[in-house]
């Protein structure tokens, strides 16, 4: 399954709407997107990843590294992931240092 | 000129091309495979190939994608290095060929034909699900892979918990949750122990001692027990694949590589509960075996340099696997550091304990040396210099260096003699009073000028009997690992207490229940560090095995559920772990002088037996007792408890007298190993008075610990 990347700020927030299967050959695009977003300075980066099937430890790097580049202020939310993705965040731990949210609206 | 080159640093720009790939001479330090702009340096070392040639695979291919030979001048002095660029470095598995003389006799045993593992791999694939059957057709089963060390750690640091504080868990990773009764989402991985954080805090330990999570094959001479047919492997995992590489099978995301974030995570929360991680390493031999062995890494790299050989070009033997790592050659010494400050810097970990670690001490002919440079290197290393180093002072070729290893100041040692002697004085075996006054005072023979903190005690480890099957059977019981009962030591000191193995004997099994918290009181009034082999908190047992090494069954794996069948002995382990960090008494850090030098009236540390201030030193008495004074508690810098420690090991009930206390106070009963649950050990400040306070009837085979306030 391919991968696909989205993005847009408003107010501020940065949200994404990845999709497919987040591997060593995609990490590269949603990195590339994090540096584009990362630059105008976002106070808060939402991922919607409803349709995002697989992360593998590429994509995770790059959540390290998002994490890393904004400095811990900039909290990270990760809506609505599938159980696989899950897995990957809670055996690495990683889900100590993200939100993991069933849905984000505006207000959150 | 390109407009990309303009902003690419030079000497990051290759300067070569090999069917397509681009590369340029590489950096000879560090060695291993190392992330750099737009590429990776791989750096190798041999100090006889002849020529060298970088293998490079996709995850998991059976086929090469490209193989570069390194041109003669990228090879600096005896290593090997080149850059190559543009690298799916996610992706990507890498070896070595190496050229040179297959001539045994001079020690030398090259093989083009082989693909070398390198020995700085930072992550190895092929074993990446525990007892996954791998292809055995594929020509390169130990498979470097990069590691990448952008782990976030946040506030991390190392908890650096004075030893003498340290209560030590001897744990097999896998064998901690792999019962289904442990409930945990992932059994058998470091992801379950994160999920045990809270069992572990509950019971009081702050020291986790992992046995080896180095790579490993557990398929490592796999074979079927003739009889019953059972799968044995190499379930320990006492033979290295690659020093720098956590296990995959241990890891829940092996399976995705993501092995080392699992780890690291462990540790971070291990750190964040006040636990410390102290990783069993093995250095004294590898899994490549005798001259009959695997070609799997180091002796095709460079055979004579990483291991001892006899003048005939074989294998010295000092581990008892076949071979044994020539520590200390130069070269090798610096393996073993860089292995070790790798480790400690980015994995965080806090100590170290070596497996046979007087190898370490051996020269390259094997002759024991007098001032061994690794073990000095090692003590003195600033990387290093607040680990714990714990050394198993004896290896497989007869050097046995209890209280005589190489210390440096700070070399702390697993105290054999501390095992030895409470196994024996615990199954009522006389002439033991005097060597066990010793014990439990840190050793002090053993370790006069190195203090307490020199001796980690232990009653039972992974090696041997757990401490239920210590008190329920006399010989051990092999038959299970194929080897007619022939392996595995025979002198235990272990006692079945009149019947071997299970009995529906009342009388017997709460002897035997008896003993296990004798043998837990002991252990946690001794100065000293103290070490417990996981399971034995809930008397876990191996059905009399003392060899288990071989079994991925339920012999080795903890079973949860006995927490509520011996909820006692979890109770009672628990309560005296407790009650060892609430008394500053029972952990010094010197040794006692055994004089008062406080003004409190009363020595350190006194001797007594039936009556106070007349301990019986005969050779027929198994009775021993002693005092410490609270005043006295850490060189008096701390005030504590006195603390009355009574041991019965005789047959019949006695009569114990404790001293009299300094006026105002008064003797409380916090333990006494005669009494049914929950008569037998109490809550910490709310320990009942002795009713007669200068006499208290201790049962037969029995402890008791009162303390005086």
């Amino acid at each position: 399954m391919s991968f696909s990347v989205s993005s847009e700020i408003i107010n501020d927030v940065a949200r994404f709407v990845l999709s497919g299967e987040l591997d060593a050959g995609s990490a590269g695009m949603f990195k590339a997107e994090i540096e584009k977003v990362a630059a105008q300075g976002p106070k808060r980066l939402v991922l919607m990843v409803k349709d995002l099937a697989f992360m593998a430890s590429a994509g995770l790097r790059v959540l390290i590294f998002a994490k890393q580049k904004l400095g811990t202020e900039v909290p990270i939310y990760i809506v609505s992931p599938q159980e696989p993705i899950v897995d990957t965040l809670q055996k690495t731990g990683f889900h100590h240092s993200v939100h993991i949210v069933p849905e984000y609206g505006d207000e959150s | 000129m390109p407009e990309q080159m303009l902003d690419q640093r030079i000497d990051y720009y290759p300067t070569h091309e090999y069917q397509g790939f681009q590369f340029r001479p590489g950096r000879p330090i560090p060695f291993g495979a190392t992330l750099v702009p737009n590429g990776v340096n791989f750096s190798i070392f041999s100090s006889a190939a002849t020529s060298c040639t970088l293998v490079l695979f996709e995850k998991r291919a059976s086929k090469p994608v490209v193989e570069i030979p390194f041109p003669e001048e990228f090879r600096i002095g005896n290593v090997y290095c080149m850059i190559v660029f543009d690298l799916d470095v996610e992706n990507i598995e890498y070896g070595y060929r190496m050229g040179g003389p297959w001539d045994p006799i001079a020690g030398h045993r090259f093989d083009k034909t082989k693909i070398l593992c390198d020995p700085y791999a930072k992550a190895i694939g092929g074993r990446d699900v525990w007892l996954q059957p791998p292809d055995w057709n594929n020509l390169y089963q130990y498979r470097a892979r990069l590691a990448f060390e952008d782990f976030d750690w946040e506030e991390d640091r190392h908890p650096e918990i004075p030893i003498e504080d340290l209560v030590i868990y001897e744990m097999h990773v896998r064998s901690f949750t792999r019962h289904p009764s442990s409930g945990v989402k992932y059994p058998g991985t470091f992801a379950a122990i994160r999920e045990k954080i809270p069992y572990l805090k509950e019971l009081g330990v702050n020291g986790l001692e992992l046995m080896p999570i180095f790579e490993f094959d557990e398929w490592e001479n796999n074979r079927q027990h003739p009889e019953t047919g059972e799968l044995l492997v190499n379930y320990w995992g006492y033979s290295t694949l690659g020093f720098f590489a956590p296990k995959g099978g241990y890891a829940a995301t092996g399976k995705y590589g993501m092995q080392v974030d699992e780890l690291k995570t462990l540790i971070k929360d291990l750190h964040k509960n006040g636990i410390e991680v102290i990783l069993d390493v093995v250095f004294n031999h590898t899994a490549e075996g005798d001259h009959r062995g695997h070609t799997i890494s180091f002796r095709g790299v460079d055979n004579k340099t990483y291991y001892m050989l006899t003048p005939d070009g074989y294998y010295f033997n000092f581990s008892g696997c076949g071979n044994t790592l020539n520590c200390n050659h130069p070269v090798v010494r610096n393996v073993v550091l860089d292995c070790l400050r790798y480790w400690a810097s980015e994995y965080h970990l806090d100590g170290f304990r070596f497996d046979l670690a007087s190898i370490l001490g051996r020269d390259p002919m094997g002759y024991p040396l007098s001032n061994p440079p690794l073990l000095e290197t090692l003590a003195h290393d600033p990387i290093l210099a607040r680990c714990k180093l714990i050394a198993e002072a004896w290896d497989a070729g007869g050097l046995y260096q209890v209280g005589s290893f190489p210390a440096y100041g700070r070399w702390a040692e697993w105290n054999g003699k501390y095992r030895d002697t409470i196994r024996k004085f615990l199954k009522s075996e006389p002439g033991q009073v005097g060597e066990l006054s010793y014990r439990i005072q840190g050793s002090p023979d053993l370790y006069e000028h190195r203090g307490p903190t020199a001796s980690i005690n232990f009653v039972t480890c992974h090696d041997g009997f757990t401490l239920y099957d210590l008190f329920s059977y006399n010989d051990k019981h092999n038959e299970a690992n194929g080897e007619n009962n022939n392996d595995g030591a025979n002198d235990n000191n272990s006692w079945n207490g009149g019947w071997e193995g299970e009995t529906d004997d009342p009388g017997i099994n709460s002897l035997r229940r008896r003993q296990i918290k004798n043998a837990l009181t002991i252990l946690l009034i001794s100065q000293g560090v103290p070490m417990i082999f996981a399971g034995d908190e809930a008397g876990r047992t191996q059905n009399g095995n003392n060899n288990a090494y071989c079994h991925d069954t339920e012999m080795n794996w903890f079973d949860w559920s006995l927490l509520e069948r011996n909820a006692d002995l979890f109770r009672y382990a628990k309560r005296f772990i407790h009650f060892r960090h609430a008394h500053p008494a029972l952990r010094n850090r010197y040794h006692f002088q055994h004089r008062d030098y406080v003004g409190s009236g009363y020595p350190d540390i006194s001797f007594h037996g039936t009556q106070a201030w007349n301990c019986d030193w005969s050779f027929d008495s198994r009775v021993f007792a002693f005092l410490l004074c609270g005043k006295h508690a850490k060189q008096g810098s701390v005030e504590d408890d006195f603390i009355y420690g009574g041991i019965n090991m005789h047959w019949d009930a006695l009569h114990f007298q404790p001293p009299y206390l300094p006026e105002g106070m008064k003797w409380h009963i916090f333990s006494n190993t005669g009494m049914p649950a929950p008569e037998d050990v109490h809550e910490i400040g709310r320990e009942p008075i002795l009713a007669e306070q200068n006499n208290i009837l201790v049962g037969p085979r029995s402890i008791i610990v009162l303390v005086g306030r």
